[in-house]
């Protein structure tokens, strides 16, 4: 099936099997390394996108229900200005360790920001609740999105 | 490539009855709403559809009014929509509790309250909430709707009453005033997490007695229940610390829990009765304040 969809600001044009996920076919052939594979089974949220402007688990999306949707992933941030602020407020915080999982973060991160402006640590805590980072403990994750909403 | 679903045909709709028109055609098809289900039984073999209907993207059932004292809510209704509604967090405020502690944010964004009923796991959490409602659910097919209660909606696990032919169209809740209520969840951890048995409790006293009492449970059998045994235990009796701890025994009547990855079956029948005793005490203090 022809999919097409906006990746990143650009239209891409995809052939794909129906029962293709849109997590491989990212990674695969969009060249989109950024988003990881996991768990595979919506927990640990580190193949994190936003679809429109909400942030979805890829693993848990066909590639076909992309069709006629915004995909962003943080390839597609690297010159937005919000974006810039998350990032340099995980690195001044001790946000990240292996890193593995800041991918996942950052895109909520980014939704909620652009949803709420500025938030208390308890929305964060809610709004992470999808991701899993296994070396940092969440406590700096907490802290560098707060400060990045100030 | 990562792991690979099977080959199936792929339907999109876009609209209620182009759904109906093709499911009444169809044989052996999966009803795809927000998948963050489907997809996960599919990957692990427990469903194997040879067409899946896409309904996600039928605008017409998404939607929350009040009409007629009653809240209707499109069956095609996102999570995170239910929980962002004010008519949801003022006149549903269990459904709203159970909502609010359920799977986590990109989940909730695609699962839809239909989906979540359809699917029909025992521990579906939108059912305890709907079931102490009363809600009325609205079956529609090619020879058009029938409402059933929710009580007769499950039949066992992962079974309904859905015709072949049948979706889930509207989920109708009455507006109850005046009534105490509770919601407790017991999970492995806080977050994101499924139920090792969740409770929703709505209570009504005058006089000091019970004049209604309704409990409903998830995870402790092979559907969603009503705690009948409690229930007609207390209407009628007066409200003490006693008549509720004695009442909250008798859920071991109600249910037939197994034991599971989540919890053993005799774990699951005592926090049954913490879990009703709490929230009855819960219900019944926010009708003194």
């Amino acid at each position: 099936m022809r999919v097409k969809f906006v990746l990143n600001g650009k239209e891409v044009e995809v052939d794909v099997e129906p029962n293709e996920i849109l997590l491989n076919t990212l990674r695969h052939r969009l060249g989109v390394k950024s988003v990881k594979r996991g768990c595979e089974r919506g927990e640990c949220g580190v193949c994190t996108v936003l679809l429109d402007d909400e942030p979805v688990y890829s693993c848990m999306l066909l590639t076909v229900q992309a069709d006629g949707h915004r995909v962003t992933t943080i390839e597609g941030l690297y010159n937005d200005e919000l974006y810039k602020k998350i990032i340099s407020s995980f690195a001044e915080k001790g946000a990240i360790q292996c890193g593995f999982c800041t991918p996942g973060f950052i895109l909520v991160a980014y939704a909620l920001l652009k949803k709420y402006g500025k938030v208390e640590p308890e929305t964060v805590i809610k709004a992470i609740e999808g991701n899993l980072c296994r070396c940092t403990g969440y406590k700096k994750i907490i802290e560098a999105i707060v400060n990045a909403s100030k | 490539m990562f792991y690979v679903l099977h080959k199936f045909n792929y339907y999109k709709v876009k609209s209620l009855e182009e759904a109906l028109d093709l499911i009444d055609k169809l044989d052996d098809y999966k009803i795809l709403a927000g998948g963050t289900d489907l997809l996960i039984d599919m990957r692990i073999g427990r469903y194997k559809p040879r067409n899946i209907v896409d309904i996600s993207e039928v605008k017409e059932l998404r939607y929350i009014i009040v009409e007629n004292n009653m809240v209707k809510i499109g069956a095609l209704t996102r999570l995170q929509e239910l929980l962002e509604n004010n008519i949801v967090k003022e006149k549903l405020p269990l459904l709203y509790k159970a909502v609010y502690n359920m799977a986590s944010w990109q989940i909730r964004v695609r699962a839809t309250i239909g989906g979540n009923l359809c699917n029909a796991s025992p521990a579906a959490d939108t059912a305890p909430p709907l079931m102490v409602y009363n809600a009325e659910l609205v079956l529609s097919s090619v020879n058009g709707d029938r409402v059933v209660s929710i009580h007769e909606f499950f039949k066992g696990p992962r079974e309904t009453i859905l015709s072949k032919n049948e979706l889930l169209k509207e989920i109708r809740i009455p507006i109850e005033n005046n009534y105490g209520y509770s919601y407790m969840k017991l999970g492995r951890r806080n977050a994101f997490t499924l139920s090792v048995v969740a409770v929703a409790t709505l209570v009504k006293v005058k006089d000091n007695k019970f004049s209604d009492v309704r409990i409903a449970l998830n995870s402790i059998a092979p559907t969603p229940v009503r705690a009948k045994t409690v229930e007609k235990y207390l209407i009628g009796r007066e409200v003490s610390e006693n008549v509720v701890e004695e009442a909250s025994k008798l859920v071991i009547h109600d249910i037939s829990p197994i034991s599971d990855i989540r919890a053993s079956a005799e774990y699951r029948r005592r926090v049954s009765k913490v879990l009703v005793h709490d929230t009855l005490l819960e219900a019944v203090k926010m009708l003194k304040r």
